[in-house]
Order: structure tokens, then C-alpha cells, then sequence
């Protein structure tokens, strides 16, 4: 911790400023986590060796190419995340609820490690799991939506994945070894200096920010071209899936947003490294320009993590109402509008800085355009609902307690946005549980809807719907219990960040707001069991016809799992709502006349190494050990050269492997059909059933 | 417009009871203006947001799968636009935007913390120092200094200038209105004015580090005469801030006492900023 931990002035030349004391382990609560993870960790380890699956780990999924099988890493990296974030949640939750007092000391949790709880919550929340979860979405949706074998660069995608990954682990081992930054999520200067911290923390921030960003830049590269340039032919922009319209231009903000992320953590970089002046408080510093540049990029970031979020809505909304989407075309201007707009925001998070009335006007009204069409979309949800069949399965639920819950939130992000007003409600808890309102009930209830949505895509079987809807229900209740006393803390003028406050009336509210993450800590307990539940009972939930839910788009298609090639012909695109349309017309579940061979590209060794030795040099750099640092980044230049001029990369998926695998799909298509007619009367009113009839028609 | 606004101000502050909502107990001006402007954009997002909640319910139940009542014109698979709907769900949100973007031009103006608040009773000015983990505030007229509390007369503006000797941090009271950010080497203005007497809490709202929560102050809104006595009790105090006073008091400190100075600098402000801008002035 801060406090305890000496600054080493003068680092050994060989283990820089690392020294034992850097390791925390007088305190009980680090040490006993610590413990845990080594243990959960050697636990896994023994059992991948014991089972004989550490060949089998290394050669089919951590060196992987394939888009879904990083699709799912992503997916379980974020959950994994999600376990240390909000357990950072409930010690600030518990922390708040105990510290009413006139002075500190109160509570269990000093400010010194408060201050870094905070800060951890905030980065990994943002950073390590609401990016995996939609960067692992479009991994795993995006090419199945528009026809294509796998994404652009398969190689990068494995790379950007572990360098992410990397990233994360940065921050989890600043809970070990030294201490994380005490500033804030997004590091302030002069806070974040050197002379104000001079501890390893905000370094560990820096390394961890820098190389999982960059990943998230390549990710967002290769997304753009994969989706500009590998629609199945016929697929014109404006018939290609709402889902992939949103996560274009998602990757189009992260293009033109994470690179002013790498440059700003740079120049903080130099500023702490170097000893020179960009955001210090002395000799022409400006932290100023800082928080200018963090909020280019961290507004966008917002609508890098919502616009896809919204697609996904889009997608459920339209295949449980079975009807065509509602407006597409003013949804996809609505989103372009969002996209252009959310670069010319960013001022609204400080108004409070001082900067003058006619500045503040034009961005508070800049702001407040963007609910134009973001209402726009609520509504355009709405009427695909009206004139439908909505049946209510978990998805659905997701998405109704979205449409309440965001709409809330969009409300007080138009309070916000009014300069004047935010000039009383900026930083107060009033704004903590604004953005927890559209990041929650906005991205977060997306993301799980589309996890419902697209596991059986995945997977190959659905996961429980009771279960589901009990989270959802959870979730629902235990977030408006857990932050509308937050809206209410902001009007009494409590600000954000405090370790303890000395007035006894905001003890009560935060009382409540406590009890609302314990009810969201047992729906998380329950989203657990319900993945644990659903794969134990595999057998009985399984998705034989790859189309589970009546899909209308593409990805539906094929198996569920998809065979690692996806399309065994490529698909020619007609409609919007292609695979509803070829339902329609009798040429799903059709077999092709003849295959052709495939081209794939192979998996690699490169992306994990490479990220592996970026992993030491972030450690290295964290700890001034110049050597291992040098060491490590010549080994990933000397990697990445090797892997480029070695020409082995790509095969050739040959018929007969085809044919034996599409036919295996066929056959289950077929149990399924004979065990739909079997069952024809008895079992109509099941949903589940129910939404097979239509595509078995066909067979 | 302004009367009607409050006469449905009235039963939402019944409702929420009592003194505990600083933000809607305003003691001036500026802080009744922003309670209203949240108030009024709150109320006219409604518009809006009751139709969604109600249509959210109301489709959903009208349009289940299960519905036995529904009739075969009910379900329209393949119906996807309308101009008339498209018209509509664009031109409601964009005229109630029209509508707050025409206040909120306005107010950015007339609620500016630079702009001077007219009155017929002079400006008083208090220099705002934000220290670790305490503010210290200057009286340059009555040549007095006081840490974590000052006092100021009832009716009266006062202009606030601000800076700080450390990292960034906000100086906001809330039931006076808005708050600005305290930065190093740069002088930011906020103009208040209180038209009750009274004790109000003020803060820092802006993370600074470990000592931050307890970065919180009084502001002690006075009469004349009662202003008077107080800034000659804090002369009576006899301690004047030093230079050598000044740098123990800037060091790192956790919940700082209230501490009165009964001498100070006139230049004290001014020397901080120019601590951090001295290379850009060539000196």
C-alpha cells in the first residue's frame, strides 16, 4: 500500500525498485486473496495436466486464430474481471455504509487503499470488462452476420486478445506486488505525477492502459476492414444487420479515439519517466490539455461500449417480436449521427473547469443533440414490438428492463448536460449514478441480453431461461436499489470518492444502496450457476438445428457450434433479413449441390508470445528494471519479424473434411425435425419449441 | 413562467422533506436558479419519457405471443416504416431539445461563475487556496487569512478567486450554487451571493488524494455587523500567516482544524500562482 510502501530512489540494477517490501503481505485481506488465486489457479493448472488437455489447451485455443474461439476467451476473460471489479464495488459499498464520522480512521478501509479500490473499479469495470464483453461479441457475431470465413487479420485479432489479457493481468498483479494507482480512473494530473505520486501504482496504471489499448486500436482495425471488406457479395451497406451497422461504427470511434489514449498515456509516460513537463503543475506543464485529451478519448469510449449494445437490442427485438425491424434506416442515420456527434462532446465533463460561458453553451448543446436520436431508437424498438409476437424469453426481459432503466438515465444525462445545472450536480454522487444508469441499464443489460442470444450460437446449447430471467429480475431490482439513493445522496450534496462523510442523514441512503449490490451480487451468483446449470444439463437444452430462437439473420444459418470454416458455400445476400428470408423462400437448412475447398489461415504461436513478452516489459518498465525491459521488447520485435517472414500461415480445408462435418449437421437437423413432429400437439405452447416449427417446415 | 415553475416546485420539495436536500434549499440566488433548471428540465423531459414507459407496457402486454385477444390484423410481420411514426419520434425529442437548448444557452450566460453579480452594495472579494488537504481563504481588503472557514455578509456579492498550491480540486458550497475547479498556477472566478445568514457546509469536489474527504469547510453568511465582529476576532487572534507559517501550513495534512490568521500577505495569492507560472513570465 501507498503508504507503507518505501520510494525507492536509488533502483538495484537488477531488480530496479522491486525489493520484498513491495509485496504486501502484513495485510490479511491481500494476502489471504493472494493465497486464493495462487490455489484457484494451481488448481486449474493441476487439473488441465491431470486430464492431459494442455496440448489440447495450447494447439486449439491459446493459440487460436478463430474469431469465435476468441470471441469466448473475451467472454470469459470479462466474467473473470467482473468477479475482482465488482468485489471492489461491494468493499466501497460496505466502506461508505460504515464511515459516518467527523474525522478519518472510521470504517475498515483506510484511505490508502480506499483511493485504490476506486480507481481498480473504475479501469477494470471499463477497460477489462465492458470492452471484452463487446469486443468478444463482435468476435464471436460479426463475421457469422455478414457471411465471412473469419475476420480480416486473424492473426492481430489473437494478438490484439492477448494483449488485453496482458493488460488485465498488469492490474491484477499491482494487488500483489507494490500497489495501483490512488488517482481516480482516469489519473489526473498533477495527481498522477511524479511529485504527487511517486509510487509504482500510477505506473502499473500507465503499462496496463497503454498495452491493452493498443490491442483494443488493432481490434478496431481489424473490425473496420473486416466488415467493409468481407461481406458475403450482395450484402450493400444498408441491408447488413443492425448489430454489425453498430459495431462499425463502434470501431470507427475506437480508430479515431484509442489514439489519442496511446498518446496521451505517452506524454504522462515521459512526464513520469523522463522528468518532463507536460501536464506537471510547473514550468509550462498543462493539466489542462490532459484532461482534454483523456475526454476526447473517453467520450467516445462511452459510445464505442453503448452503440453495439444497441444493436444487440436491435437484433432481439426484432427476432421475439417476428417482425422486420422498426425504421431501420433512421436507425442506422440515428447511430451515424451518435458516432459523429459523441467526437464533439467531450467538454461536458468539465464544465467545471472555467472555461467560458459561449464554450460551455455550445458543448451542453452539443450534448444534449445526441438524445435526439438516441430517443429515436428507443422508439424505433418500441414499434417493432407494435404489430408483433413477442414472446418473452430472457433476452426480451433484458431488453424491457433496459427500455425503463436507460431511459432514466438518458434523463439525467440531459440534467447534466445543461452547463449551469452541472455546475451543482458535476461529481456528485448525482453523476455516479447517472453513469452507472447508462452503463449498467444501457451496455451491460445489452451485453446480456446478447450473451442469452448468441450462447447457443456458440456453444451449441441454450442456456437455462429460468435461471436467466431470475437474474435479469435480480439484476433489475438490486441496480435501482443500488443507485437511485445515489441520485438522491447527489441532491443532499454528497460528492464522489469520499472515505467517510460526518452527516448521519446520508448513512441511511447508502445503507440502501448497499443492500441493492448484495441483491446484485446474488443475481451475479445466479448468472454463475445458471452457466454451470445450463452445462450440466447440455444434453437436454440442445440447439440441434443451429437457429434456436427463429433467428432472422445470417448467423443463424449454420451449425451451432459453426464449423471453424462458418459458411461451407458462402452465402448470396437478397435481403436484410437474410436467413429469414431464405426461411421464407425454402432454401434454409438446404443442402448445396457441391463444396469447394476452403482457405484458412492457420492458428499461431505469435500473438500470445509476443503479448506475453509485452507483459514483461510493462512489469519491467512498472519496476525500472531497464534490462528485462530492453530484453523483453527486443524478444517481441525479434518475434514479430520471425512470424512474419515465416511463410507457413494458411491451409486448405479440403471437401471431403466439409462434407463430413456439414453432413453431421444435417443429420441433427433431422433428429430435430423427428423430434418436433413426435411431439407436434403436446408441446405447442413451449417457446422454445415453439420458434424450431417455423424453419422445420422447410426441411 | 418563473412563478408557474414554482408553484410546481412546491409539492416535489414537500415530498422529498426537509433541509437534508442542499440542493433544494438554496440560501441565494444562483443556487435557486440551478434547483429550477434542473426542476423545469427534468419536467419537460417527461414528455417524452411517460410515453415510453407507458408504450414499453403497453405493447409488450398487447403484443405477447400469448395474447389469446389478438386479432389476425395485429400481427404485420413484414411492416417496417412509417413516415408518419418516423416524423413523430423525430420531431418530439428535437423540439423538446429546441426547448432546453434555448435555456440552456441562457442560463450558460446568465449563470456564468465569471459574470458579476449586480447589486447595488459593493463586490467583497475572497482568495481561495486550495492546500493538502485544507482550503485556505485570503481576505486581501481586511488583510486576513482563515483555513477551513470564512465568513462572508449576508446580500452581498462576492467574487472568488481560486488557485491551489497542490493537485486540482473543486471549491463548491452547495446551497450557494456553482462550483469551480482550484488549479495551480491559473486564477479561476466564481461570483455568489447568499440571501439567508446562516452555516453552510462547503466542500472540495474534486478527488485530490488520501486527505481528500476531509477537505470540507463552513461558510458562515453573516450581517454587516456580525461580518464586522468576526473579522476583528480574527485580527484579535494576533497570529499573522507568515511566510515560514505559510509553508507548515501548505505541508500535508488530514483533517485540518479551523485556523484564523490575523495577518496576511495582501501579495500571498498572486506569489502562489506565479510559483507555478514564472517560466512563462521569464522570470
Amino acid at each position: 500500500m501507498a503508504n507503507n510502501a518505501t520510494i525507492v530512489t536509488d533502483p538495484d540494477p537488477i531488480f530496479g525498485k522491486l525489493t520484498w517490501d513491495s509485496i504486501p503481505y502484513h495485510d490479511p485481506i491481500i494476502l489471504t486473496t493472494f493465497l486464493v488465486v495462487v490455489m484457484v489457479g494451481v488448481g486449474v493448472l493441476g487439473a488441465v495436466v491431470y486430464y492431459g488437455k494442455l496440448k489440447y489447451l495450447w494447439e486449439e485455443w491459446l493459440t487460436s486464430v478463430d474469431h469465435k474461439k476468441i470471441g469466448i476467451m473475451y467472454i470469459i476473460a470479462a466474467f473473470i474481471m467482473l468477479i475482482r471489479g465488482f468485489s471492489d464495488a461491494l468493499l466501497m459499498r460496505s466502506q461508505q455504509a460504515l464511515a459516518v464520522s467527523e474525522s478519518s480512521g472510521v470504517g475498515y478501509l483506510p484511505p490508502e487503499h480506499y483511493d485504490q479500490i476506486f480507481t481498480a473499479h473504475g479501469v477494470i469495470m471499463i477497460f477489462f470488462v465492458a470492452m471484452p464483453l463487446i469486443v468478444g461479441l463482435m468476435n464471436l457475431v460479426v463475421p457469422l452476420q455478414i457471411g465471412a470465413r473469419d475476420v480480416a487479420f486473424p492473426f492481430l485479432n489473437s494478438l490484439s486478445f492477448w494483449l488485453f489479457v496482458v493488460g488485465a493481468m498488469l492490474v491484477n498483479a499491482s494487488l500483489f506486488v507494490g500497489e495501483f494507482a490512488a488517482t481516480g480512473w482516469l489519473a489526473y494530473p498533477p495527481l498522477s505525477g511524479l511529485e504527487y505520486s511517486p509510487w509504482v501504482g500510477v505506473d502499473y496504471w500507465l503499462w496496463a492502459l497503454q498495452i491493452s489499448g493498443i490491442g483494443t486500436l488493432l481490434s478496431g482495425v481489424n473490425f473496420f476492414v473486416t466488415i467493409i471488406r468481407m461481406r458475403a457479395p450482395g450484402m450493400s451497406l444498408m441491408k447488413m444487420p443492425v448489430f454489425t451497422w453498430t459495431s462499425l461504427c463502434a470501431n470507427v470511434l475506437i480508430i479515431l479515439a484509442f489514439p489519442i489514449l496511446t498518446v496521451t498515456i505517452t506524454l504522462l509516460t515521459l512526464d513520469r519517466y523522463l522528468g518532463t513537463h507536460f501536464f506537471t503543475n510547473d514550468l509550462g506543464g498543462n493539466q489542462m490539455m490532459y484532461v482534454n485529451l483523456i475526454w476526447a478519448w473517453g467520450h467516445p469510449e462511452v459510445y464505442i461500449l453503448i452503440l453495439p449494445a444497441f444493436g444487440i437490442f436491435s437484433e432481439v427485438t426484432a427476432t421475439f417480436s417476428r417482425k422486420r425491424l422498426f425504421g431501420y434506416t433512421s436507425l442506422v442515420w440515428a447511430t451515424a449521427c451518435i458516432m459523429f456527434l459523441s467526437f464533439i462532446v467531450w467538454l461536458h465533463h468539465f464544465f467545471t473547469m472555467g472555461a467560458g460561458a459561449s464554450v460551455n453553451a455550445f458543448f451542453g448543446i452539443a450534448t444534449m443533440v445526441i438524445s435526439i436520436p438516441t430517443g429515436v431508437k428507443i422508439f424505433n424498438w418500441l414499434f417493432t414490438m407494435y404489430k408483433g409476437k413477442v414472446t418473452f424469453d430472457s433476452p426480451m426481459w433484458w431488453t424491457l428492463a433496459f427500455l425503463i432503466t436507460f431511459t432514466i438515465g438518458g434523463v439525467t444525462g440531459v440534467m447534466l448536460a445543461i452547463p449551469a445545472a452541472n455546475f451543482v450536480l458535476h461529481n456528485s454522487l448525482f453523476l455516479v449514478a447517472h453513469f452507472h444508469n447508462v452503463i449498467i441499464g444501457g451496455a451491460l443489460f445489452g451485453y446480456f441480453a446478447g450473451l442469452t442470444y448468441w450462447f447457443p450460437k456458440a456453444t451449441g446449447f441454450t442456456l437455462n431461461e429460468t435461471l436467466g430471467k431470475w437474474a435479469c429480475g435480480l439484476w433489475t431490482v438490486g441496480f435501482f436499489m443500488a443507485f437511485m439513493p445515489l441520485y438522491v445522496l447527489g441532491f443532499m450534496g454528497m460528492t464522489r470518492r469520499l472515505n467517510y462523510y460526518d452527516n448521519p442523514v446520508w448513512n441511511t441512503w447508502l445503507l440502501i444502496a448497499g443492500l441493492g449490490a448484495l441483491i446484485v451480487l446474488v443475481a451475479i451468483c445466479v448468472q454463475f450457476y445458471q452457466i454451470f446449470a445450463s452445462i450440466r444439463d447440455r444434453k437436454n437444452n440442445q440447439d440441434l438445428t443451429g437457429d434456436p430462437w427463429g433467428g432472422r439473420t445470417l448467423e443463424w444459418a449454420m451449425s451451432s457450434p459453426p464449423p471453424f470454416y462458418n459458411f461451407a458455400r458462402t452465402p448470396e445476400v437478397r435481403d436484410r433479413d437474410q436467413f429469414h428470408y431464405m426461411k421464407e423462400h425454402g432454401l434454409a437448412f438446404k443442402r448445396p449441390a457441391s463444396y469447394s475447398r476452403i482457405h484458412m489461415p492457420k492458428n499461431t504461436w505469435a500473438g500470445i508470445v509476443i503479448a506475453g513478452f509485452s507483459g514483461v516489459m510493462g512489469f519491467a518498465m512498472v519496476w525500472h528494471i531497464w534490462w528485462l525491459a530492453i530484453v523483453s521488447t527486443v524478444a517481441m520485435l525479434a518475434c514479430f519479424i520471425v512470424y512474419n517472414f515465416s511463410g507457413n500461415k494458411d491451409y486448405y480445408v479440403e471437401v471431403d473434411e466439409i462434407e463430413v462435418m456439414e453432413s453431421e449437421h444435417f443429420e441433427r437437423i433431422a433428429v430435430a425435425h423427428s423430434a418436433q413432429t413426435s411431439h407436434q400437439q403436446g408441446l405447442s405452447g413451449s417457446q422454445g419449441k415453439a420458434s424450431i416449427t417455423l424453419p422445420l417446415s422447410q426441411v | 413562467m418563473n412563478r408557474l415553475l414554482r408553484l410546481a416546485i412546491i409539492p416535489l420539495l414537500l415530498l422529498l422533506g426537509g433541509c437534508d436536500y442542499l440542493l433544494f434549499d438554496p440560501k441565494g440566488p444562483i443556487a435557486a436558479e440551478q434547483m429550477e433548471l434542473i426542476i423545469f428540465s427534468f419536467l419537460i423531459m417527461m414528455i417524452v419519457v411517460i410515453p415510453v414507459f407507458f408504450m414499453t407496457f403497453w405493447f409488450s402486454i398487447k403484443y405477447r405471443a400469448s395474447n389469446t385477444k389478438a386479432k389476425e390484423s395485429d400481427y404485420r410481420p413484414e411492416w417496417e416504416h412509417s413516415n408518419k411514426i418516423e416524423a413523430v419520434v423525430w420531431a418530439v425529442p428535437l423540439a423538446i431539445i429546441i426547448a432546453l437548448g434555448v435555456i440552456t444557452y441562457k442560463t450558460s450566460f446568465s449563470l456564468d461563475p465569471r459574470k458579476a453579480i449586480e447589486s447595488e452594495r459593493e463586490t467583497m472579494r475572497i482568495q481561495v487556496v486550495a492546500l493538502d488537504w485544507k482550503w485556505l481563504f485570503v481576505y486581501p481588503e481586511q488583510g486576513i487569512a482563515t483555513v477551513n472557514e470564512f465568513a462572508m455578509p449576508v446580500d452581498r456579492p462576492v467574487e472568488f478567486l481560486i488557485t491551489s498550491d497542490t493537485v486540482m480540486n473543486s471549491f463548491f458550497v452547495p446551497q450557494l450554487g456553482s462550483m469551480i475547479y482550484a488549479m495551480a498556477g491559473m486564477e479561476n472566478q466564481l461570483h455568489l451571493i447568499a440571501e439567508e445568514t446562516g452555516d453552510y457546509r462547503g466542500l472540495s469536489a474534486n478527488y485530490s488524494g488520501f486527505g481528500f474527504s476531509g477537505m470540507k469547510f463552513k461558510a458562515l453568511v453573516k450581517n454587516e455587523n456580525d461580518f464586522a465582529s468576526w473579522v476583528e476576532n480574527v485580527k484579535a487572534t494576533n497570529r499573522p500567516l507568515s511566510p515560514d507559517a505559510y509553508s507548515t501550513l501548505a505541508a500535508k495534512t488530514k483533517d485540518h482544524p479551523v485556523e484564523h490568521y490575523s495577518q496576511v500577505n495582501p501579495l500571498l495569492f498572486n506569489r502562489i500562482i506565479e510559483k507555478y507560472t514564472g517560466m512563462q513570465n521569464g522570470q
